[in-house]
């Protein structure tokens, strides 16, 4: 079994839920957002089995509450980085489906032009400073964007020149979010990272998408304190927090409170995201290091099943009905299926990359004369003096 | 003799030395239960036991470091870094440490490690997954660096790094794995590093490659007028490299095309041609010419082909390069 049981330290379940207090259409869109990402990474899954998808790939499923309800707890303009099992973040921060798709389907209308790919999902509109194909390597970003968070606002006093900040815009106190999966626990770059934001008092919150294993590897036989991964947050000074990430109501009424935490304090966090993924670590895992049964009894604690229950059934509209029906959820079905088979085909009706020209372009901002190959010089690189 | 493919004559040759020297251990991500990323280790832990083949945590410089350590202490560590990509966060340990220990220590402390790798692009994997970073490798004082093409010279080359007393960067033509197989001795033998293979003999021009791109080569060769007599070397070591190779073969045709995957500016191509115009200079015909990779970024897998240097490319400029 990949998790042990919760350590030591729990959830601080307080009385009055958070969620209770948000309107019904917000816990609504949530479900929709999940289910959204569920849809497409089942598409994704199919496309890379019919070879339409290439260059490696990382499905999410299983895991979607994570996304959901974190980015759901902070603010639009708050920085993102996250690893390589990206596009349930970036559907979540706002990414159109279809750029989504047309990246791993490398067009030229992918949000890389198809440059980057499945690991390598950039948004810089939504803040979503990208996947990141290094496993830990993005924690040291997180501390970076952290910084500036707190430099615009302590230092410059004015907001950073950034797409949809009008120029010399009041800076606002705002918080990172660094996603990693828990193989990137044993990478040394990350506790570099936590100790300069426990050194410096950096607004980041390294968020550990524990899954379990970090590709085949139980965590248990990969990393130290793996029943209390909190314990490494004391090492460097910073809060830690252990949250469930099974149903997302739970999961935004425990974050919730640490992300307005770290913004107001501007101080660091680190939260052991307790979640599970159905599927291999990537498209190519013989996955003989777990059993079926393993698999299954986290797919009965499914959190976007947990959530239309909720919705169906506990959750009640002012005229004492649940504020979803079996229709409803059908219908929403229906619609995100149509949504992503509109991905699909706008990803593959897009045109590829043009090679003449965007195989060398975006190396350097002022490339170097022939740089392009295709134009001078037919059978080597840049190449001055041809 | 049994058919192998690369990934067999490697896992061959890794069971072979283990079952010979028990002070070979293997360590990576996932090289034990899950067989390895290409599956390379496949059955060696179930063989030779979790002390033997270990599964590390997700921790490049760790994997390194540790190895580094064991090596010093008279083990012979095989670490696996999954993607050459990886190297970078284990660079510090293999350069900084690895490649110094015999000249900082007077040769009292070295370091007999051989570092498998899988290399190269070619098979639909993003950057980081698809780059060819031999020249740093290359240009590290202390490192030794392979890159065998087939599974008979993958075998014969590991075997001998395996035994090697420095370390030795082993990379592995990701294109290659599973391409094609060929006949591979069961029993023991290698295959000096230093040592370039003359593949199809020649008098008109030399080409030289390694890796993956060696097949390029020779598809281009078909290509060729009859005419056209090409001599095609495989480097097979990268550093040494066989300079009396190269340099007696071009003495005999005078004209010379380098192929590599990885980007022309200070690609290996650029030392190769070098040493060419300081030991042949009269004999030249023509300039060297390379065809490799362009100064860009490994492209995602839609642009690949784009990116590395193909049949077509060396055919031209084998052209070029008769008719300079």
């Amino acid at each position: 079994m990949a998790h042990a049981t919760l350590g030591t330290r729990t959830m601080d379940r307080s009385t009055t839920r958070l969620t209770d207090q948000l309107p019904d259409a917000t816990l609504i869109q949530w479900l929709r957002d999940m289910m959204l990402i569920r849809e497409f990474e089942n598409r994704c899954a199919q496309a890379y089995q019919q070879a339409k998808i290439g260059g490696f790939c990382h499905l999410y499923t299983g895991q979607e509450a994570v996304a959901v309800g974190t980015i759901a707890a902070i603010n639009h303009d708050d920085p993102i980085v996250h690893a390589y099992r990206d596009h349930g973040h970036a559907l979540a921060r706002g990414m159109d489906p279809g750029v989504c798709m047309a990246e791993m389907f490398g067009r030229s209308t992918g949000c890389a032009k198809g440059k980057g790919g499945s690991m390598h999902m950039f948004d810089k509109p939504n803040w979503f400073f990208g996947g990141h194909g290094i496993v830990g390597a993005q924690t040291g970003l997180g501390a970076g964007l952290a910084f500036a968070c707190r430099y615009e606002h302590e230092v410059l006093g004015k907001a950073l020149e950034n797409p949809g900040v009008s120029p010399g815009a009041d800076a606002k106190k705002k918080v990172a979010l660094a996603f990693l999966g828990d193989g990137a626990l044993n990478q040394g770059v990350l506790h570099e990272a936590m100790n300069l934001c426990g050194l410096w008092g950096l607004p980041c919150i390294f968020i550990v998408e524990n899954n379990g294993y970090s590709m085949g590897t139980a965590i248990h036989r990969g990393t130290t304190m793996a029943d209390d991964l909190t314990k490494k947050a004391d090492a460097y000074g910073m809060r830690g927090e252990t949250i469930e990430a099974f149903d997302l109501l739970d999961l935004y009424n425990a974050f919730k409170p640490v992300a307005d935490w770290c913004r107001e304090e501007q101080k660091p966090a680190f939260i052991d995201m307790r979640t599970y993924r159905y599927l291999g670590h990537s498209m190519s895992d013989p996955q003989k290091y777990r059993t079926k049964d393993e698999v299954d009894s986290f797919k009965s604690r499914d959190s976007i099943e947990r959530l239309t229950t909720h919705l169906l059934t506990q959750r009640k509209g002012p005229d004492g009905r649940p504020v979803l029906n079996e229709a409803d959820v059908a219908a929403m079905q229906a619609e995100l299926r149509d949504v992503v088979k509109h991905a699909l085909e706008f990803a593959e009706q897009s045109p590829l990359p043009d090679p003449a020209t965007e195989l060398y372009s975006d190396v350097l901002k002022n490339p170097m004369p022939n740089m392009s190959p295709i134009r001078d010089y037919t059978i080597g690189a840049k190449n001055p003096l041809l | 003799m049994p058919l192998m493919t690369l990934v067999q004559a490697i896992n061959s040759a890794l069971a072979q030395e283990m079952e010979r020297d028990e002070r070979v251990v293997i360590l990576g991500e996932d090289v034990g239960l899950n067989g390895g990323v290409f599956r390379v280790t496949d059955g060696l832990q179930a063989k030779f036991g979790p002390d033997r083949v270990i599964d590390t945590p997700l921790a490049e410089s760790g994997i390194m470091g540790t190895a580094i350590g064991l090596a010093m202490a008279g083990m012979r560590p095989i670490p696996e870094i999954q993607f050459e990509g990886f190297l970078g966060p284990a660079y510090d340990q293999l350069c900084n440490h690895a490649a110094r220990y015999r000249s900082r220590t007077r040769g009292a402390v070295t370091v007999p490690m051989t570092v498998r790798v899988p290399w190269g692009g070619g098979i639909h994997a993003p950057e980081l997954h698809s780059d060819s970073p031999e020249t740093i490798y290359v240009h590290q004082p202390g490192l030794k660096v392979v890159c065998p093409s087939t599974p008979y010279d993958a075998k014969g080359l590991l075997l001998s790094a395996i035994r090697d007393p420095d370390p030795v960067v082993f990379f592995e033509p990701k294109r290659v794995y599973r391409s094609f197989k060929e006949e591979v001795p069961e029993e023991d033998y290698t295959i000096p590093i230093g040592q370039a293979k003359v593949l199809t003999e020649g008098t008109d021009l030399t080409l030289v490659s390694w890796g993956s791109m060696v097949f390029q080569c020779l598809e281009a060769l078909d290509t060729l007028p009859d005419d056209m007599s090409v001599e095609l070397i495989d480097m097979r070591s990268l550093y040494p490299f066989d300079t009396d190779a190269i340099v007696q073969s071009v003495e005999k045709t005078g004209r010379c095309v380098i192929v590599h995957e990885a980007p022309k500016t200070c690609g290996l191509g650029a030392e190769l041609a070098t040493v060419l115009q300081e030991r042949c200079f009269l004999h030249l015909k023509a300039p060297v010419q390379r065809v490799a990779g362009f100064d860009v970024m490994m492209p995602y897998y839609k642009l690949e082909l784009d990116y590395l240097p193909n049949a077509q490319k060396v055919a031209q400029a084998v052209g070029q390069c008769l008719a300079y």
